[in-house]
């Protein structure tokens, strides 16, 4: 097999570069031989070379489906791509606690829910409740880390009183309904609040949730993001780092 | 599928499974007497509603919210909406639509109404009920004559979900879903209507997740969906959502509108949306009263149950939920026929043998419920991105529902990790569905299990779990169960959640036609 050029790196198929992709969908026009062909042109006009209808299905109310297989001549340069990470190392359970009682010398504490109309707790109880997820397990279960779990639809202004109210080292949201950028105004929302009131420093503030990452949440004045498969550790290595960087930020000052 | 289901193929024990009603039946016994004996501002709110009063004032405030709150500022509705209205339309003259738009141009008050007889006051309440019954009832054989004249299509009917937050945009993607073999449209709602302590108005083109649940929206829904019923030569039912703080009032708006199914559970609000219990036991009781007296099928959530829970250590709360559902159901005059209930165990798919324990439990559920269109959901939990894994997650859940004879088939989605359904989502669901259940429609007619096998071990075990748990519900209170968590592991207080406040003890002169109208306890 020939080599990758990592500074064009096109789809695979059965042949390095051959661009083969794989479209499905639907457009608003009844099946005929016409709306076929206006799939395919469609394919073609958005940068596709020899793009193949393969399947096509009228889907009633004048909508039709297609599916197809077409080339792409686009290449990426991978090589130049950097995408925001944060940088924090990922401890084991252990050696968090070790951390957290030998450098912080009190208790991390920490409060999460699921903020405004989102009713969905799987995500926060798998980060912080005793029992965790796939085995790994979750803030709750530390015994240096004091974890207050909300629950789900919890205004931001609770949020934010519970943790001034137990003197948080962290804010913990976690957002799943992502439906015409729900997720966005809700975080957005909380940003605002902290900054209204004059404490975002005051917090570590941290979101996650299956449309979130890193850099997401970085650009919406977060501290971190974590996206699908995140435990327990992964957010708390994260917290306990910055914490303490932040403690001796206040020291030099 | 055709009901009852008559097969014994798991050898469940008939004896156990009375028990389980037996103690169930006393579970809902133990809190009937503090639901006949309180109300709350949405139950009403429906009175309000079924006395003609709709429509929101200037400042969008609907005029249900505005009489409610204004008897409960006045200190008065102890005695009850309709007690007030009556003596209202007595003393003014007026119909309650007047009376609620002069009161809230406060231009009058139900301050100081003069007394009338128990008796006058109960007639005009009837009277004032009567064109409300009156169009449920006609509402109910219209639904039975367009079923008589147009057929409908066979069980498991195919539930196919549409929620783009516009409803003229929901009737486009309901409409392909009925051509393309769709027999039950639901309508999502948005995010957070649940929470609402009023129901929004008018038709609506923005929600999150979902579309609100309006009274025109409803109208609006049934229309396209009669249509496209005559057009295909089936009955299409359209379905919402009675849940949440204003759980009666939709239901009222439901049966007004001809809605056929309603997902109205007696416990799903305090466990996923931490409504408080006092409030959902209450509303729940009048809301069934509404859906059984409009011939509208109830569905539970059970569905859901196991969304927080595991479900092969949990399978059998789904169970015992579903045995109190039944009992909550009957205390409002539900037959069986209108008792959907919910059922999901989707077990996680790296379990070695996961499809023996999804039929056992399937099985399990039609086996004690022979006779109520029982909703089958499809896999959620384990949905991931990669959706073609999803669509052969969503097929396997295909076979297992024609096989296990359910009633009513939840649509699963491929892309039921990402977004609500998109049209070619539903319509690849739709067409795999047709395709299984085609290829197997008498499968399980030809599957007998072996004796004492997996299948029928699970089964058995989850049934006797659920026995269990239903004797320390027994002996703990339904509340107390909620309390400790016992359902979906999720715990709620007593007096916590969302809508206490809404909930007051009924005063002596308590009065509300539609219950005796609807045909519920006379000790209400
Ligand atoms: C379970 C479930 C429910 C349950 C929730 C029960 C509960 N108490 O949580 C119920 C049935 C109540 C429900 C309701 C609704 N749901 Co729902 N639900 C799901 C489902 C099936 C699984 C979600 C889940 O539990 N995943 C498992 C967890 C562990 O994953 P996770 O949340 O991604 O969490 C991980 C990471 O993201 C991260 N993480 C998450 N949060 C946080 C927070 C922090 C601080 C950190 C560090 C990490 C982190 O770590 C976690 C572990 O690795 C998904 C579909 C799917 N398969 O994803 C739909 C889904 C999320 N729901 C959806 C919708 C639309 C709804 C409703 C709005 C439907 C309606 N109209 O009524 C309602 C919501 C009502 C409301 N007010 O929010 C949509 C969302 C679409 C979108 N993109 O916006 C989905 C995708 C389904 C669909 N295709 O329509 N739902």
């Amino acid at each position: 097999m020939s080599k990758v050029d990592l500074t064009q790196v096109r789809p695979y198929g059965d042949t390095l570069n051959d661009g083969i992709v794989q479209l499905s969908l639907t457009l608003p026009l009844p099946l005929s031989a016409e709306a076929q062909e206006a799939a395919r042109r469609w394919a073609l006009q958005s940068g596709f070379q020899d793009p193949k209808v393969v399947h096509s299905q009228d889907l009633g109310e004048g909508f039709s489906f297609f599916v197809l297989y077409a080339r792409s001549p686009v290449a990426v340069d991978f090589s130049s791509i950097k995408v925001l990470k944060s940088s924090h190392k990922t401890l084991e359970k252990a050696e968090i606690e070790a951390l957290i009682s030998s450098k912080l010398g009190r208790k991390l504490v920490v409060v999460g829910a699921s903020i405004e109309s989102d009713a969905h707790t799987v995500g926060i109880d798998a980060i912080m409740n005793i029992k965790g997820y796939n085995g790994h397990k979750g803030l709750e279960s530390y015994h240096q880390i004091e974890a207050y779990n909300l629950g789900a639809q919890v205004a931001c202004e609770d949020l934010l009183a519970r943790a001034l109210d137990v003197g948080a080292d962290a804010i913990l949201i976690s957002q799943v309904v992502t439906q015409k950028d729900l997720h966005l105004r809700n975080l957005t929302r909380m940003v605002e609040l902290l900054e209204l009131e004059g404490v975002r420093n005051n917090f570590l503030l941290i979101v996650g949730g299956p449309r979130i990452n890193y850099e997401l949440a970085k650009e919406l004045g977060f501290d971190a993001g974590f996206g699908p498969g995140t435990f327990a550790e992964d957010v708390a290595s994260f917290m306990i780092e910055q914490v303490l960087i932040n403690r001796k930020g206040d020291h030099d000052v | 599928m055709t009901r009852p289901y008559l097969a014994n193929k798991l050898q469940l024990d008939p004896v156990l499974i009375a028990e389980a009603r037996t103690i169930a039946n006393d579970i809902v016994a133990q809190v009937t007497p503090f639901i006949f004996s309180h109300s709350t501002v949405s139950v009403e709110r429906t009175i309000v509603r079924m006395f003609g009063v709709n429509g929101v004032n200037p400042e969008g405030i609907p005029f249900p919210n505005v009489l409610v709150d204004h008897m409960r500022e006045q200190g008065l509705i102890e005695d009850g909406a309709a007690s007030l209205i009556a003596k209202a339309c007595l003393h003014y003259g007026k119909n309650p639509q007047s009376l609620a738009e002069e009161i809230d141009r406060n231009e009058l008050s139900l301050e100081n109404l003069p007394d009338y007889p128990l008796e006058t006051l109960h007639e005009m309440a009837l009277g004032l009920a009567l064109p409300a019954v009156t169009r449920i009832k006609e509402q109910g054989r219209n639904r039975e004559a367009m079923i008589g004249s147009l057929g409908q299509g066979a069980e498991p009917y195919l539930y196919a979900i549409v929620a783009t937050g516009n409803i003229y945009e929901d009737i486009i993607q309901a409409r392909a879903a009925v051509h393309q073999g769709a027999d039950i449209i639901a309508v999502i709602r948005s995010t957070g209507q649940s929470l609402l302590d009023y129901v929004p108005y008018g038709p609506t083109t923005e929600g999150f997740g979902g579309t609100f649940a309006t009274q025109a929206n409803f109208s609006i829904m049934r229309q396209a969906l009669d249509e496209v019923g005559q057009e295909v030569g089936r009955y299409i039912r359209l379905t919402n959502y009675c849940s949440g703080l204003c759980m009666p009032e939709i239901a009222a708006m439901g049966a007004l509108e001809r809605l056929d199914v309603m997902l109205n559970d007696s416990m799903y609000g305090i466990i996923f949306r931490d409504i408080n219990m006092q409030r959902t036991f209450i509303d729940q009781y009048f809301s069934r009263l509404i859906n059984g007296f409009a011939g509208i099928v109830i569905n539970t959530g059970e569905d859901n149950y196991l969304t927080t829970a595991d479900a092969m250590e949990a399978a059998h709360t789904v169970l015992a939920s579903d045995l109190i559902n039944e009992q909550f159901a009957f205390l409002s005059g539900l037959p069986e026929a209108q008792q959907g209930l919910g059922h999901a165990m989707e077990i996680n798919p790296d379990q070695p043998d996961a499809f023996l324990y999804e039929i056992a439990q399937a099985q399990l559920i039609r086996e004690v419920f022979p006779r109520s269109p029982i909703k089958y959901m499809p896999p959620t939990k384990y949905m991931t991105g990669n959706i073609f894994r999803a669509h052969v997650q969503d097929t396997l859940f295909n076979v297992a529902s024609i096989m296990t004879g359910q009633s009513i088939h939840l649509l699963g989605m491929l892309t039921e990790a990402s977004h609500t359904p998109l049209m070619q989502d539903r319509f690849l669901s739709i067409e795999s569905a047709q395709l299984v259940f085609q290829y197997m429609r008498n499968f399980g007619d030809e599957i007998t299990f072996a004796a004492d096998g997996k299948i029928q071990q699970r089964a058995r075990e989850t049934l006797q779990a659920a026995v269990n748990m239903l004797i320390t519900i027994r002996d703990t209170g339904l509340f107390g169960a909620l309390e400790k968590g016992m359902f979906a592991e999720i715990s709620r207080s007593a007096s916590g959640g969302r809508g206490l406040d809404g909930v007051f003890a009924k005063g002596p002169n308590y009065l509300n036609p539609f219950v005796e109208l609807f045909g519920g306890d006379a000790n209400v």
